[in-house]
């Protein structure tokens, strides 16, 4: 599965569109984390334990867009674009969006 | 005796706070711009553009999506500064370099993401507040800054 931001593959050509295809996942932080990073907060910097969460829930929602244009007969998603949002106190939804190709 | 411990307590423990929080956070900051410096100059082969193009005289062996993020927050000190600018207005100083570091550090983990890559397209970055569930979101508060781009490696000539 190819995937990519640009408008095409570069270096290949596209063959067929099946349109819209997406895939997202809403988190939520457990205690321990939140309590980590409130520690944090006196110094301020980077809060680990948030960003991998969040990058663990970016992968996920990405696999769940390509299984999405897999099952779709696609080989490559084109156009990504990422979203995150919060959706309610403590949690964020992760939204992973593109179209779905098929390219030589 | 005990309401001057709790006085004391009252007082002296967002004192230590924030003091604490100035003197850490400062040194912490310092540390990690020169660092993002000094990183920054081992990745200039592969600039990181937000132009679509690529350079179509050359054959394009791979390309891929690449995505990496960083969570920051203020210290205790500077957000009670940057509070206290809410009266006045104006440029929150405290903030500037906090959203700059996360930005550049988003772009370098980028780029570390990648190493063979030589050049990142279609750049975007893009910002998000996280609000924690505890003391009705204005304890906890992160800022989260996403990089993601289209790394690009063309067929050596």
């Amino acid at each position: 599965m190819i995937l990519t931001n640009l408008e095409t593959v570069p270096g290949k050509n596209i063959l067929a569109h099946y349109g819209l295809v997406s895939g997202n996942t809403v988190r939520a932080k457990h205690v321990g984390r939140d309590i980590a990073a409130s520690l944090k907060n006196i110094v301020g910097g980077e809060l680990k334990g948030y960003t991998e969460l969040l990058e663990d829930s970016r992968k996920e929602a990405t696999a769940r867009m390509s299984e999405q244009a897999t099952a779709l007969g696609a080989n490559a998603v084109i156009n990504i674009r990422f979203s995150t949002s919060a959706v309610a106190q403590g949690a964020s939804e992760l939204y992973v969006y593109g179209t779905a190709v098929s390219v030589e | 005796m005990s309401t001057g411990l709790l006085i004391a307590l009252a007082y002296g423990i967002p004192l230590i706070l924030a003091v604490g929080g100035l003197i850490i956070g400062t040194i912490l900051e310092r540390r990690h711009f020169v660092s993002i410096r000094e990183r920054e100059a081992r990745f200039l082969h592969c600039p990181a553009i937000t132009s679509k193009h690529w350079d179509a005289s050359r054959t394009v062996d791979a390309s891929t999506i690449v995505s990496a993020s960083t969570v920051v927050s203020l210290d205790y000190f500077k957000r009670i500064l940057a509070n206290l600018r809410n009266l006045f207005g104006g440029r929150v100083r405290s903030y500037e370099t906090l959203m700059d570091r996360a930005k550049r550090e988003a772009i370098l983990r980028l780029h570390e993401a990648s190493p063979e890559c030589e050049i990142i397209l279609n750049l975007r970055i893009q910002t998000t507040t996280i609000v924690s569930v505890h003391n009705r979101g204005k304890g906890i508060g992160g800022i989260e800054v996403l990089a993601y781009g289209t790394a690009v490696r063309y067929t050596a000539v």
